[in-house]
């Protein structure tokens, strides 16, 4: 695992979630919204999951971002005007991250270097998906189905 | 110096923490969805560094836990925008704090 890579990758998404997070202009945010997880995706290549990296780029960049932008073009009135910006809601994110750090820098034994492993290949996780996780799989299937249904239902306009 | 769990741990509680902002102080709806979006990928770069550092061979759970949490967390999204369009076309607003009626 390159040390370099990592740290390029590091810098890369959180400045992208920061510019997600403060841009005052929605359709800037969305987009720094899908540079942050082509960001995460990078983490995930970088770990050795490659499957989950691609899956990650497929479902966020690919359909959530696309989704977001969609949504903001169909609620014009005031996207182009939410400046307000609450500082109290920062101070919230620095003290949580504080108890975080502080919690990550006093646990032992996280400073060891990865083990080494064979790559994963996605025939192994097909397996593992069609034995051991057939029921979660299943039930994920109704949900996203429940939930695209609920989506649709939701948007739909009502006749009167 | 290789990036060790503790580097990983750290990142990914800075990204939980930057969605966390974005969620909190930001009175858009969609960005609090963007907001929640990027704590749930802080929380599966978690799973996936935890099961990198882990002691190998071991069954890939943690890659598992990480495809299932990406596919609720789209239908997740695809639940909350609409429910942004739905309120959208009753309130004439996306801003959280003029939403403040259950009966509309």
């Amino acid at each position: 695992m390159s040390s370099l890579g990592f740290f390029l990758i590091a810098i890369f998404t959180l400045a992208a979630g920061l510019a997600a997070a403060t841009m005052p202009k929605l359709i800037h945010a969305a987009l720094c919204f899908a540079l942050t997880f082509v960001g995460v995706a990078a983490f995930y290549f970088l770990l050795g999951a490659e499957f989950v990296g691609l899956v990650q780029v497929f479902v966020y960049v690919g359909a959530v971002a696309v989704l977001i932008v969609f949504t903001i073009l169909l609620t014009p009135r005031d996207a182009e005007k939410d400046r307000s910006f609450k500082w109290s809601g920062a101070w919230i994110a620095l003290v949580v991250f504080g108890g975080l750090l502080w919690a990550i820098l006093k646990t032992p034994r996280l400073g060891t270097a990865a083990p080494v492993i064979s790559a994963l290949s996605v025939r192994q996780i097909g397996k593992i998906l069609m034995t051991d996780y057939v029921w979660p799989l299943q039930c994920v299937g109704v949900l996203l189905t429940a939930a695209l249904i609920g989506a649709l239902v939701l948007v739909m306009e009502e006749k009167r | 110096m290789t990036p060790t769990l503790q580097l990983f741990l750290i990142i990914s509680a800075a990204l939980f923490c930057i969605g966390l902002l974005a969620a909190l102080s930001r009175r858009h709806a969609i960005f609090i969805l963007i907001g929640i979006e990027m704590m749930l990928a802080a929380a599966g770069l978690n799973f996936i560094a935890f099961w990198r550092f882990g002691p190998q061979p071991a069954p890939p759970t943690g890659v598992m836990i990480t495809i299932f949490a990406i596919a609720i967390a789209a239908a997740e999204a695809a639940v909350g925008l609409a429910l942004v369009i739905a309120v959208y076309r009753h309130y004439r607003t996306t801003n959280v704090d003029q939403i403040d009626q259950l009966k509309g």
